[in-house]
């Protein structure tokens, strides 16, 4: 067994582990938290996309014992008291979602990719950014849409919404 | 995964000390190839020694002549340093095509070479660039450190402290990739140093990364694109499967050499 | 808050707890008590299992039990099922072979399950499963479709000699023969149609639970259809009496088809967890997935186009070979017969057309429903014949099309469908003016400047979907009606809740249900509650597959609501005393006729339920009302799309430019969903197309065993879509509706395959048309000739 510590959506979360457990195990299993999903084995899909110590890592693919110190925030910490984060409503508001299974992972990734890249982003940028995330359902025509609209309303709010994590 | 035993050490002493001499330990780096394996349990550690918490294996040193890039450098790291796109664009271009960006917050430098999975990108790097692998024990030139499918110089014991890069005058790295696990179908990483042209070529090779001679031969004369005209790589030791046969990669060796020296020319 | 009418592009209700990560997917729950199974599978294609060694498994730290195929026959548990009988020429019924949920003597695939591990943990299980050692007898394999047939292949099951299933025809073989005997031009095609695993992003789950005290079973899965599963298991797999079997389906991330069926894990959960005490969870990795989830396709066929001398289509055969895999799956017959070739006809007047079918059994996973099932498959025959027949007669594709549709309705084709409406001069004209047809010349000449090579190409898509009449079925061999039906129920406060035995795995029923119910009885859709995928809350219902929980569905919801008005109608008269003949209905608001007195639809709703204004004698209390709808016919959704796409010669990459779909889907609740489903259902076409394939080897080994090597469509594969509609509304469904779910999946692959044999030249290019494909067919054809 291996003492583990970390952050995750600004509480601490600690467990004495199997040291086998992956981030991802660490959240659903013994966090509760199952909006993270797994939806592959090779590190793939990007359903299990979270971010931690501010960049969007595939949470399936580490280890929670790799973690320890660190910051690590899912699709439940990214919004606040004062409500949705404007990338979920984006994707919300521009129908980037069907089944569901993808979205917090998808949402993670583009929250990821504001941080990087930046509040103007063109299409193709977006479309070779999502390399890493797999959509079964939506064609990926409205993710894109969703995402770039995510991205304007992030610029909108301006630093408030960076402080955030 | 199978049951192993979790060591986090700080210092690059510690992780080496772990290290011992026993095969059955496992370095962890960025996981990416590594923690893949072993969920699917083809990998089996006793041992895990996670060197994530070892600061003084990151990091990017530049001086006049080379680039020295510590082993736990992320790829992301390096595609964004300001001195990896002054001093060697191409590194950083190729750096920032590794997997995905969740893969490439993750994995690392060393993590990729010592794996030497044969269809990673930086072995074609390493060795067009002529780099220099630093182990805790030696210096090994990537000429030396490339030993086929998954296998490379380091002994039992040696782990891979940084690598050094000489600067090129001109480099470029163009990939094409596989399908569906968008890994390099075949990579190729061009490089001219003074006289010294090299072309590696990942991704192709039944035996992993290895140089195109005759490509170089071709570059020497001229190091433009033209020079390439008409040259096709061999079929002899190349991959074939269901996305590729050898004549197709070897076609693709072509194309993506031709690539990388517009890059490098451009 | 105001009513959401019909039509209007409403956001979504569902999606607040998904982009908050509060779905309740199946694996997000986890029972009190709850072990962890883990199937050992077969690692060989076909072998005789001469025993089971479990005795080192069972005695492993955790491990509650390991349970094979001899303790499914001790306990009784029946096979799994196929649903729908289909008969030879012959009249021969369908040969069958048995379908254990733990393999009995013999293993049929990679991926057969031959024992269950039941531990505490799952690492437990995982581990004990690999100590299992089981004696395997390895036999050849017979793998490959076009070869299972033959005499020396190897026999996967004993009651089908020569591995079929059945030799099965439709339609008029002298007629045809006749209409070929006349022409004046035959086009003739060998096509593959590729084998496809479905891939939902969330991959399959079951958990099985008892309650001695109450006898009660319950298994939470990853269902399509939870009645039908619950019907499946109870009469037929006799696993639970009906009455004692709940089934609950939560949110489900995906479908495709692939989780329509009853599969051997959730049996095997649900009988596990009375053996062993406990509730049973089972959660399938991706490679599980891509072993043992249902595939789709998988024919081979030879399709031969008869015209006259003016390019008038007089008859078409088409002789197909469909791979069932190594067990019938649960719809598996009906796929490439009734799901298929009636729809063979396209969007066009054929007098004449003779189809034959043999299903076969193969060494491989099982094929069953596939988006689109069946349908795409006869889209793909008759669009890349029109193609291949228009370049050889040398007309324009377009004008092909256009001489042979189908122009005046109902039209009854030669194989089943009465097309009942539709205007396909329509799509194609709009279609034509989006992708900007006139430009195209210039477009190509552009592409050929930079060493690309454009191409167009065409799909006029008609699929059959509000599956279906229930006779009708019935008479073509399915097991069951396929109905829907509903309950609306009003809570004294005016709010509703719709229970309905339609599913929804991301099709955004809870909105557009609730969009219906809000436009209706005029009440804010905030008001109205969907409530589906628990049998212990819906009576019944036969899921969400085919396109129909619009069309059927949603005509249910419709029926029962009209009850409730017509109930409602007799409240309000008594509490406006006023005769029930006077009261009228309209935008939430029952009146009396020509006055000015009236109530609210929720006031008539809580005087329903206090009942103090008319006679308990005379009139029920309360405000519910349940209907089932059975259609009267299939709907008919038809199309156009268009794809532009650029071929890089030196690579092989196809970069699709362009895409133009025109769809009629008559009436549309909500835009903005059905566009989403246009969307997905184009990526999946195009990954048929250009990407995906699922490739045994010799032996039967899944070579495309994961994301590492099946090659699913990515979001830089795609462009945006352009995406419009033409309506004709459906006459035989209250809403007029035809459904929209599968018409990308379905119209997408001969869009792309015709855009690349036009970029390429005349060229036939098979399914997945990988880039090593396209680079070959480059050099075999050189550019001058393909821009000619």
């Amino acid at each position: 067994m291996v003492a583990v510590n970390m952050t995750v959506n600004g509480k601490p979360a600690s467990a004495e582990l199997d040291p086998r457990t992956l981030l991802v195990q660490f959240l659903r299993d013994h966090l509760r938290l199952t909006g993270t999903h797994v939806g592959c084995d090779t590190s793939q899909c990007g359903a299990c996309v979270v971010h931690m110590d501010g960049h969007a890592v595939k949470s399936c693919t580490v280890l929670a014992a790799t973690c320890s110190g660190s910051q690590v925030t899912t699709i439940e910490g990214l919004a606040n008291a004062a409500g949705l984060h404007p990338m979920q409503e984006a994707f919300r508001e521009n129908h980037g979602l069907q089944c569901g299974f993808c979205t917090p992972g998808m949402i993670m990734t583009a929250v990821d990719l504001v941080h990087r890249k930046g509040f103007a982003l063109d299409e193709t940028t977006i479309r070779e950014e999502l390399e890493g995330n797999l959509c079964r359902c939506t064609g990926y025509h409205n993710i894109v849409k969703a995402i770039a609209a995510g991205a304007q309303a992030m610029a909108a709010e301006g630093p408030a919404q960076q402080v955030a994590e | 995964m199978y049951a192993f035993d979790y060591h986090r050490p700080t210092t690059a002493r510690q992780a080496a000390g772990l290290l011992g001499k026993d095969e059955d330990v496992r370095l962890l780096a960025g996981g990416q190839s590594l923690l893949p394996m072993m969920k699917l349990r083809l990998v089996q550690a006793g041992d895990l020694v996670d060197l994530n918490a070892v600061d003084e294996l990151r990091g990017i040193a530049r001086s006049p002549r080379s680039l020295t890039i510590g082993a736990m450098t992320r790829h992301a790291e390096v595609a964004d340093s300001p001195d990896v796109a002054e001093a060697i664009p191409a590194l950083a271009a190729m750096a920032s095509t590794i997997g995905d960006p969740a893969v490439r917050a993750m994995g690392t430098l060393g993590g990729s070479i010592a794996n030497n999975d044969p269809a990673a990108d930086y072995p074609s790097a390493c060795l067009a660039l002529g780099a220099t692998i630093v182990t805790n024990k030696r210096k090994i030139e990537a000429d030396d450190f490339f030993k086929g499918l998954f296998e490379t110089a380091l002994e039992p014991g040696e782990l891979v402290v940084k690598v050094s890069f000489p600067v090129p005058a001109k480099a470029g790295y163009a990939k094409f990739r596989h399908p569906a696990s968008r890994f390099a179908l075949v990579g190729v990483f061009v490089a001219k140093r003074s006289a010294d042209i090299r072309v590696a070529v990942t991704g192709a090779g039944a035996n992993g990364v290895f140089r195109w001679l005759e490509a170089e031969e071709a570059l020497k004369a001229r190091f433009i694109v033209k020079s390439l005209d008409g040259l096709v790589a061999s079929t002899d030791g190349l991959n074939s499967d269901i996305h590729a046969d050898a004549e197709y990669r070897a076609h693709l060796i072509a194309v993506m050499a031709k690539r990388a020296v517009q890059q490098a020319t451009a | 808050m105001g009513v959401t009418k019909i039509g209007t592009a409403v956001r979504r209700k569902e999606d607040q707890r998904f982009i908050t990560g509060r779905g309740q997917y199946t694996d997000d729950l986890d029972r009190p008590g709850q072990a962890h199974a883990v199937f050992v599978r077969s690692p060989h294609a076909h072998a005789h299992v001469r025993g089971i060694d479990a005795a080192s498994a069972r005695a492993m730290p955790g491990v509650l039990a390991v349970l094979t195929g001899e303790d499914v026959a001790a306990d009784s548990v029946g096979g799994l099922i196929c649903g729908w009988m289909i008969h030879s020429k012959d009249g021969s019924p369908m040969k069958a072979g048995p379908h254990p949920a733990l393999a009995q003597g013999k293993v049929r695939y990679v991926g057969d399950h031959v024992a269950v591990v039941i531990a505490e943990t799952l690492i437990a299980a995982r581990d004990a499963a690999e100590a299992v050692l089981v004696d395997y007898e390895v036999l050849p394999a017979a793998a490959d479709t076009a070869k299972t047939q033959a005499a020396d292949a190897p026999q996967v099951h004993e009651v089908a000699p020569r591995n079929t299933v059945y030799e099965w025809q439709l339609g008029d073989k002298a007629a045809t023969e006749a209409a070929f005997a006349r022409a004046a031009h035959v086009t003739k095609l060998d096509l593959v149609n590729n084998r496809l695993v479905p891939n939902p992003l969330e991959p399959r789950v079951a958990i099985g639970e008892y309650e001695p005290g109450t006898e009660v079973f319950t298994l939470h899965t990853t269902s399509q259809n939870p009645h039908v599963a619950r019907l499946v298991l109870a009469a037929f797999i006799g696993i639970a009496p009906e009455h004692k079997l709940r089934v609950i389906a939560p949110d489900v991330g995906g479908g495709f088809g692939s989780k329509i069926f009853i599969y051997a894990e959730e049996t095997v959960c649900v009988w596990a967890a009375k053996r062993v005490g406990r509730p049973v969870k089972w959660t399938s990795d991706r490679t599980e997935a891509f072993l043992c989830d249902a595939h789709g396709r998988d024919h081979v066929t030879h399709a031969e186009l008869a015209l006259d001398e003016r390019g008038k289509i007089l008859g078409l055969k088409v002789k197909t070979i469909a791979n069932l895999g190594a067990y019938l799956s649960t719809f598996a017959s009906s796929v490439p017969t009734y799901l298929y070739a009636p729809l063979l006809s396209g969007q066009y007047d054929i007098p004449a057309i003779y189809c034959e079918v043999d299903g076969v059994y193969t060494n491989t996973a099982p094929v069953d429903a596939y988006r689109g099932a069946g349908r795409p498959e006869a889209t793909f025959v008759i669009e890349r014949l029109m193609e291949i027949a228009a370049r050889e007669l040398g007309v324009e594709p377009v004008q092909l099309r256009r001489r042979n549709f189908v122009k005046s309705f109902p039209h009854q084709t030669p194989v089943i469908m009465a097309y009942d409406v539709g205007d396909y001069n329509a799509s194609l004209a709009r279609a034509l003016e989006l992708i900007d047809y006139t430009g195209l010349a210039k477009r190509k000449r552009e592409s050929a400047r930079k060493g690309l090579r454009r191409g167009i190409g065409f799909s006029a898509y008609i699929e059959a979907c509000g599956i279906a009449p229930s006779q009708a079925v019935g008479s073509l061999g399915a097991g069951v009606g396929l109905w829907e039906s509903a309950e609306v129920r009003v809570n004294p406060t005016g709010s509703v809740e719709v229970l309905t035995g339609s599913h929804s795995h991301g099709q955004g029923h809870e909105t557009t249900f609730a969009q219906l119910v809000s436009d209706r009885l005029g009440i804010p859709i905030e008001q109205v509650s969907i409530v589906h995928g628990d049998t212990d809350k819906v009576q019944f219902g036969m899921g969400t597959y085919g396109s129909r929980s619009g069309a059927v569905g949603m005509s249910a919801i419709v029926k029962a609501m009209d009850k409730v008005i017509a109930k409602a109608k007799k409240v309000a008269a008594h509490v406006l005393e006023a005769s029930e003949g006077d009261i009228e209905f309209k935008d939430g608001r029952f009146s009396v006729a020509g006055t000015d007195r009236g109530l609210a639809f929720g006031e008539v709703a809580l005087q329903a339920y206090i009942a103090h204004k008319f006679s308990g004698q005379e009139l029920e209390p309360g405000l519910k009302e349940g209907a089932f709808y059975d259609p009267t016919n299939f709907t008919f959704p038809a199309g156009m799309h268009v794809c532009e796409l650029e071929i890089d010669p030196d690579t092989g990459i196809a970069t699709i430019d362009k895409w133009v779909a025109v769809d009629d889907f008559g009436n549309v609740i909500n835009p903005m969903i059905v566009e989403g489903q246009v969307h997905g259902g184009i990526a999946q076409g195009v990954g048929q197309a250009l990407f995906e394939g699922a490739v045994y080897d010799s032996a039967g080994q899944l070579v495309t065993a994961s994301f590492m090597d099946y090659r699913m469509p990515r979001a830089a594969d795609l462009p945006s879509f352009t995406v419009d509609m033409t309506v004709t509304p459906c006459p035989s469904n209250p809403l007029g509706i035809k459904g929209c779910g599968e018409a990308g999946a379905i119209a997408a692959p001969p869009a792309v395959i015709n855009a690349l044999t036009d970029a390429l030249g005349h060229e036939n290019i098979e399914m997945p048309a990988t880039p090593q494909a396209i680079w070959r067919a480059c050099r075999n054809t050189p550019a001058q000739l393909a821009a000619e």
